[in-house]
């Protein structure tokens, strides 16, 4: 895993070029702006024209949460097997890990938030669409378990569309398996921050990602315990505008907040710095 | 009961009880001694009983689960207990029927039960959403969990859900919350918890009752991370062949010897020959048996060691290298 660690210095900017090879364009989903890449990851990736948060991946929460060259992965050698030898799982890892990393739908890592030491669990949506199985509900196990033995808060940011099938009931459990950790962190007052990104549906949206003495998401994230389709389909029409957005959720009283990327560790730091009784960070308190 | 349909595997079962049935029937009205007849007919039914449900693949378990025929909480309520009262209301929004719950006395003692219920007809059906809870489902039965523990009364639940509803008003009102809710508040939950799969344990929708210290199944009940028909939708383009059905059945190991296995459920119920809606009160003796069994081990250990212990045997469950 040696790799993450030498990727954390920020990026150099590219030498000037005449010629900008086709490649390094890239178009936002949402309004179809165009901008070469750098500009967008400068942005972090949020849709210059439309502010549309586009999908980012584990370790990128990472360096936009905690402080550069502060962080190392922790708990990266646990790997998924295949339990019930469910039909494909094998090659399905196979390719999720060639695809994405070895470190499974979720990345695990400790490191300073503003100089405070967090545990922060940043999901995947790459690694077999963010699926939790028996590996994540044990990561964000052990991770809680690292939380409550040096007191540091947890963090964990949301990216998937539910349980993994492939482990069928076990994936289930990892609900309840998560939710014992999180109980034991709500009796020793230690803060917990749940962070919804695009999407928290499912399995992980009815546990931890539900369960945060904050709960915040990026703007336009789909957050919901049933898909948009699935719902579409038991009531046999379209959906209204915007249904099961963050704002949506915000409306409904499920959300603390809906922050931009931009905004979003300074946001957790204050918070933290509130539920841990520490004073406003010198730059922060102003605003 | 004689209106719902009947599972094809049973169909050689309901024909030869229809002939029982009819030649008691034929004795009754012609005082004709017929026992002599009867009895080879019924050790039949015995024996073809037996060969069918020893024989059952994962797609009949699964269709047993669902029968509309099963024994539901409710009628596990009257079999199994006394003095129920029923309690009423989320004290937020409304109440759902789709889970019901209240005191009521096992072996004298009093216990708090609640648990998901199906209807069994069209109109039932309507009112109970089929066993599938919207949030205020899960918020009424925290709150009668709470109020259990208040009083220092064990829980009982009783799971039989396809899973939590999906539609507008349910992710509205927070579906997500109420079920994470019920899995932390179960986690910390000063009192013993025994729950029961009694038919279908569907998901997220069941495990917000099944956060317990033993987690028991009835023999034909099943328990999954997500229906046979999605999984095989999803995975395969095929939601509805009973091919596809039947390989997503196999693969998702949900029967109550798989369970048991896989170290997620503590003990195996049994129901009577022919499935627990063959004998609903047979079925629920056995119940209420074992549930007297396992409550009074719980009852012996005090509830800061039982909320230890919950916790730790759901830390336990998965399967990974490390
Ligand atoms: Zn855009």
């Amino acid at each position: 895993m040696a790799w993450f660690r030498k990727e954390k210095k920020p990026r150099a900017p590219r030498p000037q070029r005449l010629e900008i090879p086709a490649d390094a364009w890239e178009k936002c989903e949402a309004c179809g702006h165009t901008d070469i890449r750098e500009k967008f990851i400068r942005n972090l990736n949020v849709c210059p024209e439309c502010d549309y948060h586009r999908r980012i991946r584990a370790i990128d929460y990472v360096n936009v949460l905690l402080d550069d060259g502060s962080w190392e992965e922790v708990l990266g050698d646990i790997r998924s097997v295949d339990p019930l030898s469910f039909p494909d799982y094998q090659a399905r890892l196979k390719k999720a890990r060639t695809v994405a990393g070895e470190y499974d739908a979720i990345l695990t890592a400790a490191g300073t938030l503003a100089e405070a030491p967090v545990n922060v669990g940043a999901m995947d949506f790459a690694f077999m669409g963010g699926s939790m199985g028996s590996v994540v509900g044990e990561k964000i196990a052990r991770l809680g378990q690292r939380s409550l033995e040096r007191k540091h808060p947890l963090i964990i940011v949301s990216a998937s569309g539910g349980a993994r099938m492939q482990e069928g009931v076990l994936s289930l459990m990892q609900m309840g398996k998560v939710a014992a950790v999180l109980s034991q962190l709500a009796e020793r007052r230690i803060p917990y921050i749940s962070i919804l990104t695009n999407p928290t549906t499912g399995g992980v949206s009815a546990s931890y990602a539900m369960l945060g003495d904050a709960i915040i998401a990026e703007p336009g994230a789909v957050i919901g315990f049933a898909g948009p389709r699935v719902i579409k389909q038991t009531l046999g029409q379209d959906l209204p505008e915007g249904f099961q957005t963050a704002e949506f959720l915000l409306d409904h009283g499920m959300l603390d907040l809906v922050v931009h990327r931009r905004d979003l560790k300074q946001t957790v730091g204050r918070l933290l710095r509130h539920m841990s009784g520490k004073p406003a960070a010198t730059g922060w308190a102003a605003s | 009961m004689a209106s719902t349909p009947t599972l094809e595997f049973e169909r050689p079962i309901a024909e030869l009880e229809k002939q029982i049935d009819e030649l008691k029937r034929l004795a009754d009205d012609q005082k004709l001694p017929v026992a002599s007849d009867i009895a080879p007919l019924e050790q039949r039914l015995q024996s073809l009983r037996q060969q069918v449900y020893r024989n059952l693949t994962p797609l009949q378990r699964v269709q047993v689960a669902r029968s509309s025929k099963r024994p539901f909480t409710l009628d596990y309520i009257r079999l199994c207990f006394t003095d129920f009262i029923e309690l009423h209301g989320d004290r937020a929004f409304r109440e759902d029927a789709a889970i019901v719950g209240g005191w009521a006395r096992l072996d004298g003692e009093t216990i708090m039960v609640i648990g998901h219920q199906r209807g069994r007809d069209t109109k039932e059906n309507l009112k109970r959403n089929f066993g599938m809870p919207h949030p205020e489902g899960y918020r009424k039965a925290l709150r009668l969990m709470k109020l259990a523990e208040k009083f220092h009364v064990p829980v009982l639940t009783m799971i039989d859900t396809p899973g939590a509803w999906a539609g507008l008003g349910a992710e509205e009102r927070g579906q997500s919350e109420a079920i994470a809710r019920n899995l932390f508040e179960m986690s910390r939950l000063e009192t013993p918890i025994l729950a029961t799969v009694i038919g279908e344990g569907g998901s997220g929708g069941a495990l917000a009752l099944g956060i317990a210290d033993r987690v028991l199944m009835m023999e034909n009940a099943i328990y999954s991370v997500i229906t046979v028909e999605g999984c095989a939708a999803i995975l395969w383009k095929d939601g509805k062949s009973p091919e596809m059905r039947e390989r997503a059945a196999t693969a998702l190991r949900i029967t109550a010897p798989d369970l048991l296995e896989n170290k997620v459920i503590d003990d195996i119920v049994p129901e009577p020959l022919g499935g627990a809606h063959a004998n609903h009160v047979s079925a629920a003796q056995t119940l209420r048996d074992v549930l007297i069994k396992h409550l009074d081990e719980l009852r012996r250990i005090k509830p800061d060691k039982l909320v230890r212990r919950r916790r730790e045997k759901f830390l336990k469950m998965g399967q990974f290298l490390a």
